[in-house]
C-alpha cells in the first residue's frame, strides 16, 4: 500500500475488491464472490440506466424519495425487503448447495461460507423481516385507525433512510472488503480486534447501529401514532387486531433495540478505542455481550411474529366471512406474549454454565409463551369454524402457517427444555426451528399481507393463479429444506459447518438442496406474478377500494387512497367499523361538507441523512476518517438546518378533497357489486355484495 | 435413573455420536426426555393438524350445506379450554423440566461415592487439548477414560468461545477464556464416541473433532502406558506451538514423534497445573497483546508450525 494515500483511502486498497481476488486466484469460491459483486454492480447500473432511459428520476424524486406519506414509505420498506430477500434466499441456496456437496469438502472456502451465513442471518433479520414488518405496519396501521398519517412523518422518512443506509452497507460489503464471519449474533471475542482485525465485524456493527436507530425511531412513531391519532370512537378495544399487534411490536421495539445498539457500540469501543468490555483480557467478559444481545434478540423474534399474527387475524376473519373469534382473548394473548418475550432471553445460552435453577426458571418461562400462542392458533381455527372460507392466496399462506407453525411450536417447547437443549443447541435442529418460526410464521404472514393489501396500495389485484403457485412452492420448499435439518440436528450435525465427515448426513442434505431449489422457484413465481399482475392491471383494477369484502377501516377509502387517506375522518362506534357501516347502509354516503386538509410537505431531509449515515458507516469501517467526519458534519448540520424550516405543511383545499371523494364514490357506484364467487374474476372492481344475514356485522 | 435407550437413526453410534443412540445414562435420559416432551406437547398440536384441514374442507365457500354462523365470535367454554389445556400441559411439562434440569445438571457429580476420572479440557483453534493432571499427561485428538468410572471434565478456552459435546454420552457446555465450566459424563460400556466443537470458531471449526474412548480399567492402564511411551514434553515452547491456529493434522506434523498409532498426539506435562496457568493471564491485570493471544492471526508462538 502506498502510505501517502492512506489518509484518503484508509484501509481501502486494491485487495479489498473480490474481482482482484478472483483474478489472482480463480477458484470456484472466489468466482462466486466476484459473481455476486458483479450482480450488485450490474444491477445498480441497470437500475440507473433504466431510470434515466424512461425519464423516471423526476417522479422518483417527487413521489417517492422525498415523500413523507406513510403509504409510500411503507411501500418503499417492502420494496427494500424484497430486494434484500432475493439476496438472502440466494445465499441460503448457495449454503445448502455447499452442504449438499460438503461431505469432506465442497466448493466454498470456510472463510467464504462464514461470510455467507453471517450476511444471510443479518440480512434476513434486519433487512428483510424488519423492513417488511415496518413497511406493512406503516402502510396499513394509519389506515386502520382512521388517521391521516403517522404522528411524525419526517421521522418516518428518516427511519426508512437509516434502515436503507444499513442495508446499503451490507450490499457494499459484497463489492468492497469482507463481511464478518461471526454470524448474525457477532459473539465476541471471535468478533474482537484480536481475532478479526479486518473490516468484517465493523461492517456488521455500523449496519446494525445505523439500522437500529431507524428501528427505534419507528417504534416510537408507531406507538405515538396509535396512542394519539385514532379516529373518534376508536377505543383500544375497537382497534383491528393488526393494529394491536403493531402497538405491541412498537413497544417491544422501543425496549428491545437499545440493548442491541448499546452492545454493538460497546463492541465498537473495544475494536476502535481499545476498550475491554468483551475482550479476553483485562476483565472483559463476552458473557455480558451475549446477555445484552439476547435481551434484544428474543423480544425481536416476537416483534417480528406479532404483526404476522395480526395479518393472519385480518386475513382469516375476512376470507372466512366472519367476525374474528375471541377478540379479547387474542388481544390479551398478544399483550402476554409481549411481556413474556422479555423474560426468556437466557434460553439462547442454557449451555453457558449457569446453575440448574436459573436454567429451569427460564425454561419454564419459555414454555409459558406457548400458552398464549396456542390460544391464538385455536382462536383462528374457531374463526374459520362455521365460516364460508375462500381459499385465496393469503388464505393458502395462512393455512400453511397454521399447520407448519405448530410444528415450530413443538420444537420450541422441546428446545425450552435445558436438558434437551444441551444436546441440540448449536445444531441444525436449532437452525430448523428458527426457520420454522421465521418462514411459516413471519414470512408467510408478510406475504399474505402483501397479497391482501396490494390492491389497497396500487389499485389492482395481484394474479391469483401465480399467487397460489408461489404460496404452494413456499410451503413445499420450506418443508423439504428444513424438515431434514431437524433430523440431522438430532443426529448431531453442528450449524455453520462448511463440511462434515459423516456420510449419514448426506441424504438429508440432498433433500434440503432440492427444497432450496423449490424456494428459489417460489421467489421466481412471486416475480412472475408481479409482472403478470402489472401487465393485466386494467382488468384487475379495484379503485372502488373493497376487493375482499373487508371489515376494517382501510377498505373504507379508494384504492389507492388519497394522500390524506380519508376525506372525512370516520366516526367509530364498534369493532370492524367498515363492516358496521356496510351493515347499516352508512358506507359510500356523501358527507355534509368537506374541509381543507393540512398535510406535511415533501422533504429531502431523510434522504440526505440516509446517504450521510451510509457514508459515515463506510468511512468508519475503512478508517477513512475525513469521510466519517464530513458525514457526521452533514448529519448534525442537516438537523440544525432542518430545525429552521418553518413551512413544513401544505394545505389541500376542500374543493380538491371533494373532487377526489366524488371520483371515488362515482367509481363505487359504477362498479357492480360482486359476490365472493366472483372475487378472483375481472368483475371484481372493489365493490362487495354484503353476504351476511340482516343485522349481523 | 437408567432409562431404556431407543435406537432411532440406525446409524453407527461411534460415527454420528448422537444421543439418538445413547451410550451413557445422561444421553439416555435426555432422549427419553425428548420423547416425553414431544408426546405431551402433541396433545396441543395434533388437534390443529387434524382439524384445520377438516374445517377448511367442511366450511369451504362452495359448500352451502355447512352451517354458517357469521356472528359467533365468543364462547366462554371454548376460551376456558383454549387457555386451560395449553396451561395444564405447560404446568405439567414445567414440573418435568424442573426435575430433569436439576437431575441432569452438567455440574452435578454423577456418583459422589466414586472418584471420577478428572480431565481438564482446553479449547484451542482448532483442536481440544485434554490434560490428565493426575497422570501428568495430555493428549490431542483423543479423550480416553475408564468406562466404569464417571468422567469429570473441567473446561476452559485459550482462544475464542467454544462448545464441547460428546453427543452419545451427554450434552454440550461452553468453554470460555479465563473461565472454567464443568461437564460430568459417563459411559454405559466401553466404546468409541464422536466428540466435537459446536460453537463456530473460524476456518478450521469443522475439523475440531475428537474421539472419546471409554475403556476397561486394564485397557486404560495400557493406554496410559502407550501415551507415556511417545509423549513429548509440553513445555512453554511446545504449548505455544500447539496453541497456534492449526488443525489436528498440522499438530501431528509439528510433533511427528508424539503421534500414537491411532493418530493421537501425546504430551508429558511439565507443569501439573497447566490448566490454571492457561487461565491465569486472562485474569491478570496486564493486557494480552495480539501477538501473545492464541487464535489471533497476529499470534507469534515461540516456535511456529509454519502454516500461514
Amino acid at each position: 500500500m502506498i502510505d501517502q494515500w492512506t489518509w484518503i483511502t484508509g484501509r481501502l486498497g486494491l485487495e479489498s475488491f473480490p474481482f482482484v481476488h478472483a483474478w489472482q486466484n480463480p477458484t470456484t469460491s472466489e468466482l462466486i464472490g466476484a459473481g455476486a459483486a458483479s450482480v450488485v454492480v450490474i444491477g445498480s447500473a441497470a437500475v440507473f440506466i433504466l431510470l434515466t432511459w424512461f425519464r423516471l428520476w423526476g417522479p422518483l424524486w417527487r413521489d417517492w424519495l422525498t415523500s413523507v406519506d406513510h403509504k409510500r414509505i411503507g411501500i418503499m420498506y417492502v420494496a427494500l425487503a424484497f430486494v434484500m430477500l432475493l439476496r438472502g434466499v440466494l445465499e441460503g441456496a448457495v449454503m445448502r448447495t455447499q452442504q449438499a456437496a460438503g461431505l469432506g469438502g465442497g466448493f466454498l472456502t470456510p472463510e467464504h461460507f462464514g461470510e455467507l451465513f453471517s450476511t444471510h442471518g443479518t440480512i434476513m433479520i434486519f433487512f428483510v423481516a424488519m423492513p417488511f414488518v415496518s413497511g406493512l405496519i406503516n402502510f396499513v396501521m394509519p389506515l386502520q385507525i382512521g388517521a391521516r398519517d403517522v404522528s411524525f412523518p419526517v421521522m418516518n422518512q428518516i427511519s426508512l433512510g437509516m434502515t436503507t443506509a444499513g442495508a446499503a452497507l451490507v450490499m457494499i460489503s459484497l463489492v468492497v472488503g469482507n463481511f464478518s464471519t461471526g454470524g448474525w449474533t457477532a459473539y465476541p471475542p471471535y468478533t474482537s480486534m484480536d481475532f478479526q482485525p479486518g473490516t468484517g465485524p465493523d461492517y456488521w456493527i455500523w449496519a446494525i447501529v445505523i439500522a437500529g436507530v431507524g428501528s427505534t425511531l419507528t417504534g416510537i412513531n408507531f406507538a405515538v401514532t396509535i396512542y394519539k391519532e385514532r379516529a373518534p370512537g376508536m377505543h383500544f378495544f375497537r382497534m383491528p387486531l393488526f393494529t394491536w399487534t403493531a402497538l405491541c411490536a412498537a413497544i417491544i421495539l422501543i425496549f428491545a433495540m437499545p440493548p442491541l445498539t448499546v452492545a454493538a457500540l460497546m463492541l465498537a469501543a473495544d475494536r476502535y478505542l481499545d476498550f475491554h468490555f468483551f475482550t479476553n483480557d483485562l476483565g472483559g467478559n463476552m458473557m455480558n455481550y451475549i446477555n445484552l444481545f439476547w435481551l434484544f434478540g428474543h423480544p425481536e423474534v416476537y416483534l417480528l411474529v406479532l404483526p404476522a399474527y395480526g395479518v393472519y387475524s385480518e386475513v382469516i376473519a375476512t376470507f372466512s366471512g366472519k367476525r374474528l373469534f375471541g377478540y379479547p382473548s387474542l388481544v390479551w394473548a398478544t399483550m402476554v406474549i409481549s411481556v413474556l418475550s422479555f423474560t426468556v432471553w437466557l434460553h439462547h445460552f442454557f449451555t453457558m454454565g449457569q446453575g440448574a435453577n436459573v436454567n429451569a426458571a427460564f425454561g419454564i418461562a419459555t414454555m409459558l409463551i406457548a400458552v398464549p400462542t396456542g390460544v391464538k392458533v385455536y382462536d383462528w381455527m374457531a374463526t374459520m369454524f362455521r365460516g364460508r372460507i375462500r381459499l385465496t392466496t393469503p388464505m393458502v399462506y395462512s393455512v400453511g402457517f397454521l399447520i407448519l407453525f405448530v410444528i415450530g411450536g413443538l420444537t420450541g417447547v422441546i428446545l425450552a427444555n435445558p436438558t434437551i437443549d444441551y444436546q441440540v443447541h448449536n445444531s441444525l435442529f436449532l437452525v430448523a426451528h428458527f426457520h420454522n418460526v421465521l418462514i411459516p410464521g413471519v414470512l408467510f404472514g408478510m406475504l399474505a399481507g402483501y397479497h391482501y393489501w396490494f390492491p389497497k396500495a396500487f389499485g389492482f389485484r395481484l394474479n391469483e393463479t401465480w399467487g397460489k403457485i408461489a404460496a404452494c412452492l413456499w410451503i413445499v420448499g420450506f418443508s423439504l429444506t428444513f424438515m431434514p435439518l431437524y433430523v440431522v440436528g438430532l443426529m448431531g450435525m453442528p450449524r455453520r459447518t462448511v463440511a462434515y465427515t459423516d456420510p449419514a448426513f448426506q441424504p438429508y442434505m440432498l433433500v434440503a438442496v432440492v427444497g432450496a431449489a423449490i424456494i428459489l422457484a417460489a421467489v421466481g413465481a412471486l416475480a412472475v406474478q408481479l409482472y403478470v399482475s402489472i401487465r393485466d392491471r386494467k382488468a384487475n383494477e379495484v379503485f372502488a377500494g373493497d376487493p375482499w369484502n373487508g371489515r376494517t377501516l382501510e377498505w373504507f377509502t379508494s384504492s389507492p387512497p388519497p394522500e390524506y387517506n380519508f376525506a372525512v375522518v370516520p366516526e367509530v362506534t364498534q369493532r370492524d367499523a367498515f363492516a358496521v357501516a356496510k351493515a347499516y347502509g352508512d358506507a359510500y354516503q356523501m358527507p355534509p361538507e368537506f374541509e381543507d386538509i393540512e398535510m406535511p410537505r415533501n422533504t429531502s431531509f431523510g434522504l440526505v441523512l440516509s446517504v450521510a449515515a451510509a457514508a459515515l458507516g463506510f468511512g468508519l469501517t475503512f478508517y477513512i476518517w475525513w469521510l466519517a467526519g464530513l458525514s457526521l458534519l452533514v448529519i448534525v448540520g442537516g438537523m440544525i438546518a432542518r430545525s429552521f424550516v418553518m413551512q413544513t405543511e401544505r394545505l389541500i383545499p376542500a374543493a380538491q378533497v371533494e373532487a377526489d371523494y366524488r371520483r371515488w364514490i362515482d367509481a363505487v357506484h359504477a362498479a357492480a357489486p360482486v359476490t365472493r364467487d366472483q372475487e378472483g374474476s375481472p368483475q371484481n372492481r372493489g365493490h362487495a355484495v354484503r353476504e351476511l344475514p340482516e343485522g349481523v356485522v | 435413573m437408567r432409562l431404556a435407550s431407543v435406537s432411532v437413526a440406525g446409524g453407527c453410534a461411534a460415527e454420528t455420536g448422537s444421543f439418538l443412540d445413547p451410550q451413557g445414562p445422561i444421553a439416555a435420559a435426555q432422549l427419553s426426555n425428548l420423547y416425553e416432551v414431544t408426546a405431551v406437547t402433541m396433545i396441543a398440536v395434533l388437534p390443529v393438524l387434524v382439524l384445520v384441514p377438516l374445517i377448511l374442507w367442511r366450511y369451504r365457500y362452495k359448500n352451502s350445506n355447512a352451517e354458517y354462523a357469521p356472528g359467533w365470535d365468543e364462547s366462554r367454554t371454548l376460551d376456558l379450554f383454549m387457555w386451560g389445556i395449553p396451561f395444564a400441559i405447560v404446568a405439567f411439562l414445567g414440573v418435568l423440566l424442573w426435575r430433569s434440569t436439576t437431575l441432569l445438571d452438567p455440574y452435578r457429580p454423577l456418583d459422589p461415592a466414586v472418584e471420577a476420572t478428572r480431565v481438564q479440557v482446553v479449547g484451542l483453534d482448532w483442536k481440544w487439548l485434554f490434560i490428565y493432571p493426575d497422570e501428568g499427561i495430555a493428549t490431542v485428538g483423543e479423550l480416553a477414560f475408564p468406562a466404569d468410572v464417571p468422567l469429570a471434565l473441567e473446561l476452559t478456552s485459550d482462544t475464542v468461545m467454544q462448545s464441547l459435546i460428546i453427543g452419545a454420552l451427554g450434552g454440550q457446555i461452553y468453554a470460555m477464556p479465563g473461565m472454567q465450566t464443568q461437564l460430568n459424563l459417563s459411559a454405559e460400556t466401553p466404546g468409541s464416541f464422536f466428540g466435537e466443537n459446536m460453537q463456530y470458531s473460524g476456518e478450521g471449526f469443522h475439523t475440531q473433532t475428537f474421539m472419546a474412548n471409554a475403556m476397561s480399567a486394564a485397557d486404560y492402564a495400557d493406554w496410559l502406558a502407550s501415551v507415556r511411551q511417545v509423549a513429548v514434553s509440553l513445555d512453554t515452547t511446545a504449548y505455544s506451538t500447539l496453541a497456534e491456529r492449526s488443525t489436528k493434522d498440522e499438530v501431528r506434523a509439528a510433533f511427528p514423534t508424539a503421534v500414537m498409532s491411532n493418530g493421537t498426539v501425546a504430551f508429558m506435562l511439565e507443569d501439573a497445573d497447566l490448566f490454571n496457568a492457561i487461565m491465569a493471564p486472562y485474569r491478570g491485570s496486564s493486557a494480552i497483546p495480539p501477538t501473545s493471544q492464541p487464535g489471533s492471526p497476529a499470534y507469534r508462538p515461540l516456535t511456529s508450525i509454519g502454516n500461514p
